[in-house]
């Protein structure tokens, strides 16, 4: 496991980052830091967290792996499996419903030939359908990463699709950058 | 045109860069609040006001404030909550991504009333670029001497900082969010004792929503009696509404509390109608989590006389004929709409989001999902839409935090204003409304 774990550690310029978020709280509670922290594994781990990864975040923080890993199953924004390099969320609660949320996950599906939860042979796209992402004015909405498209039509989904499979986008970048 | 005290620059470009903001006469009140007023008299001038919670509760914001514990020598905190996640509610995005300074400026006020010297953000982690132009906000206040050591030379020291959920709706609930604060999961705790007690850290804990705190400023500089002359009955000040749906101009809207609902969902200024000259068919007025109504009683109360936008209008008639302010999640639906499959949305939502702690809510949120995931197939029975209405009455009451409440009261409402549209589905064996 020697060499799983060294490449899961972060950089000097990442732990620079950590550091100053668990300064942010009071001395004691680093936990406090854990949520931060795990975005920031996890954008580093190709978007999704490894147990391992969740070891080393359990060790910088100073607290047991049990914690880590029982805050990770909570959050729905954090993977426990392998994605893709770029993650579709589609919003699918009622204000995005109201406006074709349902209609435009079915494209993605067809386009992709994948299902939510599921990722391209390729490793290029994984489509996950989420819950309100408070933007219901510009129904229906997906999220990219920290990037939120809204308004969204199928044309227009054709044309990101095209986008980012030319730019081979990745969806999994620091979020604090 | 409306009073607007949280969105009147909100189209001035650049508004969110300290200088822009400062030009505009921002931070002000900080200068002015610091000077003339003791921190106990900012609560007294909150309290005179008459604003109350944003974020959907409606509780009295200085009474909350006048429940804080300062007999000990804990640490006091201040934390806003920034988790919007309520289906139907998107304005304090548009107050965190236009206007961070404003929700700065209230930071540093509510701060200073409570004697925190640390604060927190907490914003939901799907908002992390909110987040980031929030930070950056936060360090111009610091590099201009409104945040940080000894402020202005008043002697008061605060520190402001953010930190983001990870995707969890539970964490609006400001127990479940100090515990997120904490590093853990967001399972609500048992209350009392309330925050303002033991809250983050087991310190005495103020936690605001930030419209809330957005208000802080326009008080402090205009007057708790400026702010009272605003709006109507118990009903004080303006309330932003997102309005979505079936209209014709969704979006942000502030409006002087007392504002008829017919003119919000008719008038040009607001949202313009609905959409394709179509019917109004049902309004959920605030949020997901408060009871539907059909456009009859949307418009006007069971006694007639016209609704309006407050907390004891949108309430009159209780939850038999009508239905609550809440957040100001305001989402329209025309006749195209059908109401099971909207409600079924709204199950899955909150079976989602249910964080398991208690079994009236854990387990009821996924039978009322099944079941009506089965009505809406054309599969269920009439017996079905009683035991939706049953499981409903077991969830409402019994469960630590008001999650269970917000999943109960919108099948309950929806069975009781269209049951003849779940009917329909039962008979038809389908959607009546399907393509």
């Amino acid at each position: 496991m020697q060499n799983t774990k060294n490449t899961t550690e972060f950089n000097s310029e990442t732990l620079e980052l950590v550091n100053k978020i668990i300064r942010r709280y009071p001395k004691g509670r680093q936990k406090s830091a854990l949520l931060p922290v795990l975005h920031i594994a996890q954008s580093e781990n190709s978007g999704w967290l490894s147990s391992e990864v969740m070891d080393y975040v359990a060790s910088l923080l100073e607290i047991q792996p049990i914690e880590v890993y029982e805050v990770a199953s909570f959050y729905s924004m954090f993977n426990l499996q392998p994605v893709g390099n770029c993650v579709i969320e589609v919003c699918q609660t009622g204000p995005c419903w109201l406006k074709g949320s349902e209609e435009l996950l079915a494209h993605f599906e067809k386009k992709l030939g994948i299902k939510p939860g599921e990722t391209t042979a390729d490793g290029r796209f994984t489509i996950k359908t989420v819950e309100c992402l408070a933007a219901c004015g510009n129904a229906p909405v997906i999220q990219v990463g920290t990037e939120y498209h809204e308004n969204m039509t199928n044309e227009k989904a054709d044309e990101l699709l095209s986008k980012w499979t030319a730019e081979n986008k990745c969806s999994h970048t620091n979020p604090y950058l | 045109m409306a009073q607007q005290i949280l969105l009147n620059n909100i189209e001035v470009p650049g508004l969110a860069s300290f200088d822009v903001y400062r030009k505009l006469g921002g931070y002000t009140s900080v200068e002015k609040t610091l000077k003339n007023f003791t921190p106990d008299e900012v609560t007294a001038e909150v309290k005179k006001s008459g604003l109350r919670g944003r974020g959907g509760a409606g509780f009295p914001a200085g009474m909350k404030w006048g429940f804080i514990d300062k007999s000990t020598n804990n640490p006091r905190y201040f934390v806003c909550n920034f988790d919007e996640s309520e289906p139907g509610t998107f304005k304090d995005r548009h107050i965190g991504q236009l206007n961070p300074h404003q929700l700065i400026e209230g930071m540093i006020l509510g701060s200073y009333a409570l004697g925190a010297r640390t604060s927190y953000i907490y914003i939901r982690g799907e908002l992390f670029y909110v987040l980031r132009i929030i930070e950056k906000a936060i360090e111009e206040a610091y590099a201009n001497g409104f945040l940080g050591e000894n402020i202005l030379g008043s002697g008061y020291s605060l520190d402001l900082y953010c930190q983001p959920g990870g995707g969890a709706y539970i964490c609006g609930e400001e127990t479940a969010l100090i515990e997120s604060l904490e590093g853990k999961r967001g399972n609500p705790r048992i209350k009392p004792p309330f925050p303002a007690i033991v809250g983050l850290y087991d310190c005495p804990t103020v936690v605001n929503n930030v419209e809330t705190i957005s208000a802080l400023p326009w008080i402090m500089n205009n007057g708790a009696d400026a702010y009272s002359a605003i709006g109507i009955a118990n009903s004080k000040g303006t309330k932003l509404i997102s309005a979505c749906g079936h209209i014709n101009k969704p979006g942000i809207y502030e409006i002087e509390l007392g504002l008829p609902v017919e003119e919000f969902i008719y008038s040009d200024q607001y949202c313009g109608g609905i959409r394709n000259g179509n019917k109004l068919k049902a309004v959920v007025a605030g949020g997901s989590s408060v009871p539907i109504l059909p456009a009859e009683l949307i418009l006007k109360t069971a006694k007639g006389e016209p609704r309006l936008m407050s907390y004891e209008s949108l309430a009159e008639g209780g939850f038999e004929t009508g239905t609550m302010l809440g957040s100001g999640g305001f989402i329209v639906m025309d006749d195209t709409t059908c109401i099971v499959k909207n409600l079924l949305t709204f199950a899955r939502f909150y079976h989602h989001e249910s964080c398991g702690q208690c079994s009236p809510c854990r387990e009821g949120t996924g039978w009322m999902e099944k079941i009506l995931q089965r009505i809406e197939d054309g599969r269920g029975t009439m017996k079905d839409i009683d035991l939706l209405v049953g499981i409903s009455k077991h969830i409402e009451g019994n469960t630590i935090c008001p999650l269970g409440d917000a999943a109960a009261w919108p099948v309950a409402s929806a069975v009781r204003h269209f049951r003849q549209e779940f009917e329909d589905h039962v008979k038809l064996q389908k959607c009546p409304l399907s393509k």
